[in-house]
């Protein structure tokens, strides 16, 4: 009775909202606007603009013509681009590696039972919190060839004998920026997989222990497996990340010397910003984008496998 | 073989004194049922016998040789988990040929022993499937088949049936007691469920805060529990007690309370000799309660008011007011009473429970 007295007086405006409302193909719709704008503005939007961009032959202050895939053929045959294309391979290749394995050699450490945990585990993320940009300039003094405390360090210890000039030299430069990032992004993986080992229950290690499995063998048929989609998922991020790395180059070495130690984004950045030629700056970042989506569909399908094991 | 004996072990963890001072023989081929209130040190103990916990102080021996330093796997037992910790990664197949393939047993006698535990367990068809695809009473076979398959000296059972339902908990029950008897495998049990001990074990060992209470056979427990806990513990529904005062007339002892006054057989009268004028608790089970009759006119008696009356089919159990007290009977099915009404119970002479009231040891 109740429930026929409250239609009878409700009013017929909120009655039809309500309905809109409660169709959830609509409430959907709703809900869904607030995101599509947002990517739509700082996603979807720059990244058409960046691809009509890289087909004109637009610099700062000159709207520029279309130009077909002239820019893309240009880069095609600059070798400056090569190398940065090798060297972002290299440097995310090496570097993940180093991140992985400290990370998890972190993490493993990082499980365990000791006094002091909690300050340990917070006092790990701090290359993590400190702006990149700062951390990086600090680094930068640490390899000055006159100031540089690893030389002092390297002298005193009677490793060395004269000056190293570690961002002078080509290949000193990658190890420099390598070492930088590694110290950058090992916080990350080690409190990720910290964050994965916590979910594996310590009564399958026990139970492996009791079945006769050494802590090697426990680490490999127990905790890695289980750890796995976790692991891809944090190698994921982390190769999308270093593949895109800017701040680190551009603050250590700019790309020098001699644009030994461009990556994607800073070659991108120097052509683009630096030298103005907007639309080629604009085609060296796009040329990194089909990898990066080969990568990303790779790593998502393995993940789903490993998952559903 | 397979025996184990505990020799003054202590777990101390940081300030707390978990496991205290704990003595005990187990026999190969012995089922053994550890059991007490949450809380208690049980899971200690059992994990200091499996080695994943370090003892504090004293010796855990297995066939006569000292294992203290010896790690899990060196100690040739294995455990089933109150969670069953199946390696969620392998299928059941691996989870049970996991130990197999660590100790480097030959390929076609790791098949032979995963296909002769799989029978065993009715598992057969399962193997091939990954933990998760299974229900809760068949996790708990492969994890029994787990700990089989390896055929080790000892097998160390922590409440491996607790997260099954009610029915499915008795069947595995029996089926643990048949599987025991065939393997005639030394088993440490780990309960909190005084049911299972019974049935399961060949003796029992009851725990509170840490110390053993006493160790028995089930039936050594029920009729002469050491003290008041164990009185209490072991039995359902529990045991009533009232705090009584014994005092002598015509040279019978009588105990006494607000509600109750009875006149004590002679076997507990010999036990009271010295408590004449002081106060001990009396202790009855409720299954030794009957309605009084004109069959035992010398069965000791009392008033009670019945306060709820709940009928479980093959008993009838009777919640009352005794004076001040609170006791529970069970009677037969067939007895018709009312909330409220009085009415007058005999006890069973032989089974009044007498304890001390201060240290609440059994008299
Ligand atoms: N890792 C630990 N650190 C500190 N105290 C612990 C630890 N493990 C157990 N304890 C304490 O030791 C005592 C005994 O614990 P235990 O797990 O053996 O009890 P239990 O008898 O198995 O109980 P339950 O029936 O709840 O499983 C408890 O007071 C518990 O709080
Ligand atoms: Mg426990």
């Amino acid at each position: 009775m109740v429930v026929a007295e409250t239609q009878v007086y409700m009013p017929q405006a909120p009655r039809t909202r309500q309905r809109l409302l409660e169709d959830e193909r609509w409430l959907a719709f709703v809900l869904l606007v607030p995101t599509m704008v947002l990517l739509g503005m700082f996603i979807a939007y720059p990244f058409v603009r960046g691809i009509l961009l890289s087909v004109t032959n637009s610099r700062v202050g000159v709207p520029g013509d279309f130009v077909g895939l002239a820019n893309y053929y240009k880069i095609w045959n600059d070798g400056i681009f090569h190398t940065s294309v090798y060297n972002t391979f290299l440097y995310t290749g090496v570097t993940t590696v180093f991140k992985l394995a400290l990370g998890l050699w972190l993490a493993l450490l990082l499980n365990r039972n000791f006094r002091g945990k909690a300050f340990t585990r917070a006092f790990i993320l701090l290359p993590f919190i400190i702006p990149t940009v700062l951390s990086t300039f600090a680094w930068k003094w640490m390899f000055d060839p006159t100031f540089s405390v690893l030389n002092w360090l390297f002298y005193h210890l009677n490793l060395i004998s004269g000056r190293i000039n570690w961002l002078g030299d080509p290949d000193l430069a990658m190890i420099s920026i390598i070492v930088v990032n590694v110290w950058r992004g090992v916080p990350f993986f080690a409190i990720s997989l910290l964050a994965g080992l916590q979910t594996i229950s310590p009564e399958l290690n026990e139970a492996a222990a009791i079945d006769g499995a050494k802590p090697r063998q426990r680490f490999w048929y127990i905790t890695w497996p289980l750890l796995l989609p976790v692991t891809m998922v944090v190698v994921l991020f982390s190769i999308i990340q270093t593949f895109a790395d800017f701040q680190i180059v551009y603050v250590m070495t700019g790309g020098g010397p001699a644009n030994a130690t461009h990556l994607f984004a800073t070659y991108a950045y120097q052509i683009g910003v630096g030298t103005g030629l907007l639309s080629e700056g604009a085609a060296i970042s796009l040329a990194m984008f089909p990898i990066l989506f080969l990568v990303v569909i790779v790593q998502l399908l393995y993940i789903r496998r490993v998952e559903v094991r | 073989m397979g025996q184990v004996v505990l020799k003054g072990i202590n777990k101390f963890y940081d300030s707390v004194h978990a496991v205290k001072d704990v003595n005990l023989q187990i026999r190969d081929k012995e089922f053994v049922v550890f059991v007490g209130p949450s809380g208690c040190g049980k899971t200690t103990t059992l994990r200091m016998i499996a080695g994943l916990e370090a003892i504090s102080s004293g010796d855990i021996s297995i066939d006569g040789s000292v294992v203290n330093g010896l790690a899990p796997m060196d100690r040739d037992i294995a455990m089933v988990f109150q969670n069953y910790a199946l390696y969620p990664h392998m299928s059941v197949y691996d989870n049970m040929a996991f130990g197999l393939k660590m100790r480097k047993f030959t390929r076609p006698e790791i098949d032979r022993r995963v296909r002769d535990a799989a029978d065993i367990l009715g598992i057969g068809e399962l193997l091939k499937r990954k933990p998760r695809q299974l229900s809760g009473g068949q996790r708990q076979r492969v994890a029994l088949g787990r700990a089989i398959v390896r055929h080790p000296r000892v097998f160390l059972f922590d409440e491996p049936l607790s997260n099954l339902d009610a029915k499915l908990r008795v069947q595995m029950r029996v089926e643990l007691k048949k599987l025991h008897l065939r393997l005639g495998t030394t088993a440490i049990y780990v309960t909190h469920d005084q049911v299972e001990a019974m049935t399961l074990g060949d003796r029992v060992v009851v725990m509170k805060d840490g110390v053993v209470q006493q160790v028995g056979e089930p039936l050594e427990l029920y009729n002469r529990p050491a003290n008041k806990f164990v009185a209490g513990f072991i039995g359902s529904p529990t045991m009533n007690f009232a705090t009584v005062t014994v005092t002598e007339a015509n040279g019978s002892l009588i105990a006494e309370n607000a509600g109750l006054r009875i006149r004590l057989p002679d076997g507990t009268a010999r036990r009271l000799r010295g408590h004449i004028g002081h106060k001990v608790t009396l202790g009855v089970r409720p299954e030794d309660l009957t309605v009084a009759g004109a069959a035992d006119p010398d069965h000791p008696c009392f008033d009670a008011v019945i306060e709820v009356v709940e009928q479980l089919g093959s008993e009838i159990l009777l919640d009352m007011k005794v004076g001040q007290d609170v006791m529970v009977a069970s009677v037969e099915p067939t007895v018709r009473v009312n909330v409220r009404d009085k009415l007058r119970l005999a006890m069973r002479p032989s089974s009044l429970h007498v304890f001390d009231v201060k240290t609440e040891e059994a008299i």
